[in-house]
């Protein structure tokens, strides 16, 4: 769920490739299928843009960090290959008729990496952890809507919730800790473990050299059976011009790509000889979001006239090389929660000007641009340095609403001075910006009118009562149908309001060293089986040493 | 001579104060706290959280407060704990870096001192000469070419291209399993590149002022009398000229201490070597105030006793001085 420091579950700029969630495959490569199966060995080396914060999940919450922590620790559920839940340290779990209580069975025999056993102890320790006011960790608010948690024996372990929580079963990805190495009350910064953690995950940690490498190595006693592969590296190279020579010169194995690297500078035979290169939808979209404070944006006619004058083909191929598709919504095409019947604005100049002459915008004045008593239509957009995906799009559509008369600007500041500035006190007419796409369906956070305030993450200002009754609705329902009527709803409303024009979704762009076998890509992404990827022994790298 | 070391040392101390309150108060102007990188745009962290962090952070009370609490804590030579969730004492995470930025200062900087001093000697005896109009031409070249851009070229070329060098980083990957020689060699290989360019981009200045000052020395009316003696011309330019010659350079060795410093920035991070340049880039883009301080003070530190040394070194290459 996390993704990014400065650029978590949101304005991603290069997605993290363990964690892609949900995604739809487009092109499976076809694994050359060595001839004897899966055998152990060999080590796959990562590239991190900085060195992990920490290894105690929850927090911290970079993505270096994070990306570590997935090796390392497990949750009592987790999402499978389609993005359903399936078990991880709970072997099952039963939900209420309420919707108020969960009984998770945990599953037994599963052992920290220092041997002691994992049991219900723990998944209590985790919990009560999270809700410790000493705990430095922004993510408490999930688990502080429990009400009573209780462990009756050591492998069950029941929650009681006031009200129903739509996301309560997701919130259980939770990283369990050790009861028997922490203690609640004292700072886990300074616990040894922060840097030398024992979790039950299927990697075990080794060896961290600050700056430079951190390493794990499998292990043996994991649940699910011993991962394959022996060793995971990380290496930090904070620049992503260097990460990808490192991995040109096969100095790391997988890493992802910018649309321009993978459709112009990996196509040399040795470069295809030695990688396979994967696409598929990433979990996220880029938008242009209207100011709704701004008397010129206010009518959604405008905003719809808008979006029939931008052409979103047109920036998949100018910005993302065609690697990407047009967006209608803020759910991907392919996952259950995205709705195909909502209203769409297809690309159309003539028909935006004449909705936009029926509201009186006509230039008047002969000058050019549209205008309406007396004022242009004017307006400037703005967007975040260091991503030029978005500024190129940017340009585009300047250049598509100055054929129908709107003179646009385009302005682009540094990333702390344009939220501090700009976004977080709705200073902007018109941004052009990102947001990820999580597992959860919940839009309360993005559209609903309480959080249209300085710093609230509605920053546009979108206020609709009838989607906010909606999205109070949707927290509260568990039963998945139900959510998915009402979050159908909510799509048709965004939809013809046009308060952002929905741009593109990018595809993932992975690349994997071809020594790699066992990748399957699944809506989930390439990452989900990485414990049954497997390296042939003649190519194997690296030995493990006792 | 014990004097005027106490002297420029106490002197140093008003100049490092003024340095540590200017910067602190610059980095406070600079948009962004450190909290806003944590939270901002994330709907998973509430409110409080955020209130908390400023609370813990200290960041809630006025600047002047901040500052001074930050002063009497360096008094004791506290820089106190980094803001990063890492939260390890800044002074941990700059010892460990500083020995790494160090060498390759010190290895670059003799680098460029035997290479500059030769080919500003010769292209100085030998000028219009085709030697001197090629190095002036390089010269030029590796000053006005972007550090980075000729690091990536050079990546390029001889970590994919010729696949001669490791391209980023220290160590190998089971560099603990060589041997001693294997080690040296492992360092040598991966340091190559990042201490070339460093040196290549100083030696274009350096090289520039020793032929600049062997020039003016060479029109001295004491070298025509060494010549007028009889002299070989090897001793008038060796030992006459030249130790004249070089006092200039001296000072801007010096000097150069803080460009370097600031280009390891730079280099480190393209090159992902773990320095201090590399740590004080990271904690600028999270706005990790006590490491920032703690880099700035340790290398205004070190750029002062790097003036201090050029001026000592100069009073003792320079009689004149040391009367003054």
């Amino acid at each position: 769920m996390n993704t990014g420091k400065r650029q978590r579950y949101n304005l991603m700029k290069q997605p993290s490739l363990l964690l892609i969630l949900a995604a739809a495959l487009v092109l499976a490569a076809a694994t050359a299928s060595a001839q004897d199966g899966p055998v152990t060995g060999g080590r796959i080396v990562y590239g991190s843009l900085s060195d992990p914060a920490g290894l105690i999940p929850m927090v911290t919450s970079d993505s270096a960090s994070t990306d570590v922590q997935t090796f390392i620790y497990s949750g009592l559920i987790d999402l499978d290959k389609n993005l359903n839940f399936k078990g991880d340290l709970a072997e099952s779990w039963t939900i209420s008729e309420d919707g108020l209580t969960i009984a998770f069975k945990l599953r037994k025999g599963v052992k920290w990496h220092d041997g002691k056993p994992y049991t219900s102890k723990d998944a209590m320790f985790s919990y009560k952890f999270m809700v410790d006011p000493n705990t430095p960790t922004p993510y408490a608010g999930n688990y502080k809507k429990i009400i009573k948690a209780e462990a009756p024996d050591d492998y069950t372990f029941i929650v009681h919730y006031k009200e129903p929580f739509a996301r309560a079963l997701l919130t259980w990805s939770l990283s369990q800790l050790p009861s028997h190495l922490l203690k609640l009350g004292e700072d886990p910064r300074k616990s040894p473990l922060y840097r030398n953690p024992i979790g039950t995950g299927p990697y075990r940690f080794k060896n961290w050299d600050p700056g430079s490498t951190l390493e794990l190595t499998a292990n043996p006693d994991y649940w699910e059976g011993r991962p394959n592969i022996d060793s995971v590296v990380f290496k930090v190279i904070p620049d992503l011009a260097t990460q990808f020579l490192e991995l040109k010169s096969g100095g790391i194995d997988q890493m992802g790509l910018t649309p321009i690297q993978y459709s112009r500078q990996t196509n040399d035979a040795k470069f295809t000889n030695s990688f396979r290169k994967y696409k598929y939808l990433a979990s996220a979209y880029t938008y242009l979001g209207y100011n709704l404070k701004e008397p010129l944006f206010k009518d959604p006619q405008v905003r719809r006239a808008l979006t029939h004058a931008i052409d979103k083909e047109e920036i998949v191929k100018g910005v993302q090389l065609g690697l990407g598709s047009p967006a209608t919504g803020p759910y991907k095409p392919g996952t259950i929660w995205y709705n195909p019947k909502v209203p769409r604005f297809p690309y159309d100049p003539e028909l935006a000007q004449k909705i936009l002459a029926g509201l009186g915008w006509e230039d008047h004045d002969g000058d050019g641009w549209l205008d309406k008593d007396g004022k242009r239509f004017e307006f400037t957009i703005i967007t975040n340095q260091g991503n030029t995906q978005r500024a190129n799009a940017g340009v585009i559509i300047q250049h598509r609403l100055a054929k129908i008369g709107i003179k646009v600007e385009l302005r682009i500041y540094e990333w702390t001075a344009f939220l501090e500035y700009f976004i977080n006190p709705g200073k902007f007419q018109a941004t052009i910006l990102g947001w990820n796409i999580i597992p959860d369906p919940d839009l309360f956070n993005v559209w609903h009118s309480s959080l249209a305030r300085p710093g609230g993450l509605n920053f546009i200002s979108y206020k609709n009562p009838e989607l906010d009754k909606l999205l109070e609705q949707g927290q509260n329902v568990l039963d998945p149908a139900k959510r998915k009527v009402i979050y159908d709803k909510a799509q048709v409303i965004l939809a013809n309001d046009q308060p952002y024009t929905w741009l593109y979704y990018p595809y993932a762009l992975p690349v994997v060293h071809s020594r790699f076998m066992g990748i399957k890509p699944a809506p989930a992404g390439i990452s989900y089986n990485f414990n049954r990827w497997w390296v042939p022994k003649d190519q194997q790298r690296y030995q493990l040493t006792p | 001579v014990l004097l005027y070391l106490t002297k420029r040392v106490l002197a140093m101390i008003p100049l490092l104060i003024g340095i540590t309150l200017i910067s602190f108060i610059t980095m406070h102007l600079a948009p962004g706290s450190p909290t806003d990188l944590a939270t901002n745009l994330n709907p998973d962290i509430s409110e409080m959280a955020m209130e908390r962090l400023t609370k813990l952070y200290g960041l809630d009370k006025p600047l002047h407060v901040q500052y001074w609490n930050w002063f009497t804590r360096l008094l004791v030579l506290d820089f106190g704990n980094s803001f990063s969730p890492d939260a390890r004492p800044v002074i941990e995470k700059i010892a460990e870096r500083l020995p790494v930025t160090i060498s390759i200062n010190v290895i670059s900087l003799v680098l460029v001192f035997i290479m500059s001093v030769p080919i500003g000697v010769y292209s100085a005896t030998n000028r219009g000469s085709f030697f001197d109009k090629a190095s002036t031409v390089f010269v030029f070249v590796g000053f006005a070419a972007p550090g980075f851009w000729v690091a990536l070229l050079c990546m390029i070329f001889f970590g994919v291209y010729l696949d001669w060098l490791p391209i980023s980083g220290l160590t190998s990957l089971g560099h603990e399993a060589l041997s001693f020689w294997g080690k040296i060699w492992d360092y040598a290989e991966h340091l190559a590149m990042p201490v070339l360019i460093s040196s290549v981009l100083g030696l274009a200045g350096m090289s520039r002022y020793t032929r600049a000052s062997m020039l003016e020395v060479i029109r001295q009316d004491y070298i025509t009398t060494a010549r007028a003696k009889g002299l070989r011309e090897s001793a008038v330019i060796y030992s006459h000229a030249m130790r004249n010659a070089l006092m200039p350079i001296i000072t801007i060795l010096g000097l150069s201490l803080p460009s370097m410093i600031g280009g390891a920035v730079i280099y480190e991070t393209i090159f992902a070597i773990p320095g201090m340049g590399k740590l004080g880039f990271e904690a600028l883009m999270g706005r990790d105030y006590p490491v920032i301080m703690g880099v700035l003070v340790i290398s205004s530190v070190l750029t002062l006793v790097g003036n201090l040394l050029a001026d000592v070194a100069y009073a003792v290459a320079d009689p004149r001085v040391r009367r003054r």
